[in-house]
């Protein structure tokens, strides 16, 4: 299992063809209390940077981007009773859905563990 | 509300230095760069402050004195612009109220309080937001009789300490503060500073409003820090405090369009002032007050756990559009969505069944009284 990044501080974790997608530790402590997640219906597809989750903090609303193309294939059953677990847990418990990636090589076009943390520093 | 400074940089409060230090976030608020949250969040310092007690830097409000020969002077004066009872008011005592236009839209609310000094008389206390200060200024410039004129005071910071806890935490430096009532003024020293303290705020909770010297602002944060019960609560905080508590924040859910009337504060407006009138948009607010408004501030419960934001359209059952969201979002001590927002006069009864248009999906909501939370001010 590999992890990369996309610049909108989600992560996808590829395990075979089946991507887990979240939000990182530095987008959980940007949102601040997450009080309440809108996640995608099983079996929609997205083009990359497509729509596909809402995340909400007690201040705002903030849209989960599709960070590859490909189709939902299970969404994480745990955040509607508990929200919070988005920031306890945002790379274990608190992944928000999985993907069947249209194409599996495009994994390969976001960022390394080491290239998202020179993107961190770069953003202050 | 769109804040001002004079230039590109943000203003500070004299208490920017220990924000920072306490590891806040801070953000641009009305001109000024605000704490919005320190670093145990907002979730805790909501449930803090209505468990316990929360300290607020609320320095960037705008504090100022009218300053005439004699009461009746300078509330004549006063009354001119808004619609409360400023004669009636009492030595030592606070009153909340409106500054109108001609068409009886505010322009701002504020709290008037009158000092329990005798040796003061002629004299009232104003507190502005922030983000409408300047432009009151003009206007009370603009609009003061000979006689009675306008004393800036931005050598003075504000403090807000709220929550059940407030008073015994201000009680162990100044026993006086235990005897004031809600809505009342008072003379204190807390820990050697003099302060000038209103029991009244923003969180539906008790508590307290201190105004104190900019010079003395951080000895006095710092002091009553140290009491174990009190933690610094951000702006984040103080907005969800005062949505459950069902409190307007100018410039969202009141503003020049909007009457007192059609927002609620109706029993801002004593019963001298509705029949003699004297106030900017008096025709319009005793028309509304008489045959009713067009649209009236609501509460609105979601029904689901999606939090409904300012903008959000309200509609019937049918699908029209009856109203608009001018605050929403979650409630810590709601447990939930709450929001507040106008709807059209016939849908403004307690228990009609709403939507909400919130992403293109229509989500069932109710309307529902005000406040979310009950207010436990001190009576």
């Amino acid at each position: 299992m590999t992890t990369r990044y996309s610049k909108d501080h989600e992560y996808v974790r590829l395990d075979g063809e089946t991507a887990t997608v979240g939000i990182t530790d530095y987008a959980q402590e940007q949102l601040g209390d997450v009080v309440f997640v809108e996640l995608p219906e099983i079996g929609k597809t997205f083009a990359k940077g497509d729509d596909a989750a809402v995340v909400e903090s007690v201040k705002a609303a903030s849209e989960v981007y599709a960070p590859l193309a490909g189709e939902v294939v299970a969404i994480n059953p745990e955040l509607e009773a508990a929200p919070g677990t988005i920031n306890e847990d945002p790379t274990g418990k608190g992944w928000f859905f999985k993907m069947k990636l249209a194409d599996p090589a495009e994994f390969e076009s976001l960022m390394s563990e080491s290239d998202y943390q020179d993107f961190l520093k770069s953003i202050g | 509300m769109a804040g001002q400074s004079n230039d590109d940089l943000p203003l500070r409060t004299p208490l920017y230095e220990r924000h920072v230090a306490l590891g806040a976030r801070m953000a641009p608020f009305a001109g000024y760069d605000m704490p919005i949250q320190y670093g145990k969040g907002i979730l805790h310092e909501h449930l803090h402050t209505r468990a316990s007690a929360g300290l607020f830097d609320v320095s960037h409000m705008g504090q100022a004195l009218l300053v005439g020969p004699d009461h009746r002077t300078t509330a004549a004066a006063l009354e001119t612009l808004v619609p409360a009872d400023i004669a009636g008011l009492g030595l030592g005592r606070q009153r909340y109220t409106q500054f109108l236009n001609e068409q009886g839209g505010i322009l701002d609310d504020l709290m008037v309080s009158r000092g329990p000094d005798p040796a003061d008389d002629g004299k009232l206390v104003l507190v502005v937001n922030a983000g409408c200060k300047e432009a009151d200024y003009v206007h009370l410039d603009l609009n003061l009789p000979d006689g009675v004129k306008l004393e800036r005071r931005d050598d003075k910071a504000l403090l807000a300490l709220q929550g059940p806890q407030a008073v015994a935490v201000l009680a162990r430096y100044d026993e006086a503060a235990t005897a004031m009532g809600f809505m009342t003024v008072a003379s204190l020293t807390i820990g050697g500073i003099p302060v000038f303290v209103s029991r009244s705020g923003y969180t539906g909770e008790d508590g307290f409003e201190i105004s104190v010297a900019n010079s003395d602002a951080v000895a006095l944060w710092d002091l009553l820090l140290s009491n174990p019960e009190v933690e610094p609560v951000g702006l984040g905080a103080r907005d969800s405090l005062r949505l459950e508590a069902g409190l307007c924040l100018y410039g969202h859910d009141i503003n020049q369009e909007t009457s007192p009337v059609e927002a609620g504060l109706t029993w801002s407006i004593q019963k001298r002032r509705r029949t003699d009138g004297g106030f900017p948009g008096y025709r319009r607010i005793m028309r509304e007050l008489a045959e009713g408004t067009l649209r009236q501030r609501v509460g609105i419960q979601p029904q689901g756990r999606a939090p409904a934001r300012e903008g959000t359209e309200i509609m019937d059952m049918n699908g029209e559009l009856i109203g608009e969201v001018t605050s929403g979002g979650f409630g810590p001590t709601a447990e939930g969505p709450i929001a507040m927002g106008y709807v059209a006069r016939d849908f403004a009864g307690v228990g009609t069944d709403v939507q909400l248009s919130v992403r293109g999906k229509l989500l069932p909501a109710s309307l529902v009284p005000l406040p979310f939370v009950a207010h436990r001010y001190k009576r």
